[in-house]
């Protein structure tokens, strides 16, 4: 049996808080994160091209990462539309639970994180799906912009 | 009490106008007695960002799935969910949601199953009332509980099984699903992620009409002679068909089986709701590759 890296305290912390809920606190708890989605910044809202859509999500969701040089933290921006809660809940939560992590500890975290939110049973199979997609597209990119130690 | 009918023009001219209302009618009827709106949409927090004053949220996947069986609640279920809303058996329910109603349609066609009377659509949803600036709020409906007799669920006049559409070989099949769906280049929709089907095509004979040609720029639904052109002159379909349609899951056919029922007339259509995800899975049925409706197949039915 392998031992699994602990998850980073930003993430693990996002997990008990949905998982202390019974399901439709959680579903309210996934709103919340929806409106604290922060807005992009400038330099993608001008130049919407350079973000990468992740089309496995049933909505339309951008994505862009940036890695600082010297720290070699991780940040993450993302786009939703405002009718599209659930997605944006989703990218709200890896927002918050990712951004300003390094290469390493993001890659580390396991693919099912997602399914550890306990919205399973309330959200499609097909929408969870998304969810793990943005995961995994965050993952690549980081192995595209930071090279293997 | 059933409310009045809308007598707009445009829906005078469908079989069923008592199946539809305009943003109009129903801003004018809201709060009235005996009248329920419902809020089914794609997305599960879409009703928290903003609906309809005094309307209820049914989603389709929490409410209506049974969570176990591929199938829907059963009458003991649909009373509870019913009487939760403040739904009575003689309510006028006027169903409303995002993308063409394609997910209000859908609840529309569960609640026939149950038998409940007066289920009319909005016709152009959720976002042709969020387009005409009409009253939108957060705050939460409270519904009053209510008695809600417990129906059973009768599938037969409006659902189609496996073996049904087996059986249904030489009458017409519609396929609502994307081109791409079709001719089995993908076996979901574009933009939405491959999943569920192991082969992809389309059942022998259906023809392809996407559900969304249903539906004009605006959502709402295309008139009378719009629609007859689509479904008669194009796919062919005639007075008395036994009709059959599928999709991927079975709910952008519910917006078809919408249109040809309540607004076309049509009296025998069915949705076969384990559509493609149970067809492209389903050992030894036929299946055909490719843009061409494909030969009626020997041997599979009764006859």
């Amino acid at each position: 049996m392998t031992t699994e890296r602990p998850l980073p305290a930003q993430l693990a912390e996002i997990i008990d808080d949905f998982q202390e809920l019974e399901e439709p606190d959680r579903l309210q708890l996934l709103l919340e994160f929806s409106r604290g989605l922060p807005p992009l910044p400038d330099r993608y809202t001008e130049h919407p091209g350079l973000m990468e859509q992740v089309v496995e999500c049933q909505t339309p969701l951008f994505l862009a990462l940036e890695v600082t040089p010297e720290s070699g933290d991780i940040h993450l921006f993302f786009a939703a539309p405002k009718e599209a809660p659930t997605t944006r809940g989703f990218a709200a939560v890896l927002h918050e639970g990712l951004d300003g992590l390094d290469a390493a500890t993001i890659l580390a975290i396991p693919d099912d994180v997602p399914d550890r939110l306990g919205l399973s049973r309330a959200i499609t199979p097909l929408r969870m799906r998304g969810m793990t997609a943005m995961l995994g597209r965050i993952k690549r990119k980081i192995r595209e912009a930071v090279p293997a130690p | 009490m059933p409310k009045a009918v809308d007598t707009s023009t445009k829906f005078s001219e469908y079989a069923h106008p008592e199946r539809i209302v305009s943003t109009q009618w129903l801003e004018e009827h809201l709060g009235s007695d005996g009248l329920v709106v419902v809020e089914s949409d794609e997305d599960i927090l879409l009703y928290e960002i903003g609906h309809i004053p005094g309307s209820v949220k049914v989603d389709w996947h929490t409410d209506l799935n049974d969570p176990v069986n591929r199938d829907y609640i059963d009458g003991e279920e649909f009373s509870a969910l019913m009487s939760l809303k403040g739904i009575s058996r003689d309510t006028t329910v006027v169903i409303y949601g995002d993308k063409s109603n394609w997910w209000a349609a859908y609840a529309l066609w569960v609640f026939s199953l149950f038998g409940h009377e007066d289920v009319r659509l909005l016709d152009g949803g959720r976002d042709k009332w969020i387009a005409e600036e009409r009253p939108f709020t957060t705050e939460r409906s409270m519904p009053k509980r209510t008695e809600y007799p417990v129906c059973d669920r009768r599938d037969e006049a409006i659902r189609a099984f496996l073996p049904d559409v087996i059986n249904h070989f030489g009458k017409p099949l519609i396929d609502v699903r994307s081109p791409q769906e079709y001719s089995g280049e993908r076996t979901t929709m574009p933009a939405y992620p491959e999943e569920g089907a192991l082969r992809g095509g389309h059942i022998p004979t259906a023809a392809s009409v996407p559900w969304g040609r249903a539906a004009a720029e605006d959502g709402t639904f295309r008139d009378r002679a719009e629609l007859d052109a689509i479904y008669r002159d194009e796919a062919g379909l005639s007075d008395n068909d036994d009709v059959v349609a599928y999709c991927r899951i079975g709910e952008r056919s519910s917006h078809t089986w919408f249109v040809l029922t309540h607004l076309l007339g049509f009296e025998n259509v069915r949705n076969y709701d384990g559509s493609w995800t149970e067809w492209g899975n389903a050992v030894r049925v036929p299946i055909i590759r490719g843009e061409e409706r494909g030969e009626e197949p020997k041997g599979y039915n009764s006859k």
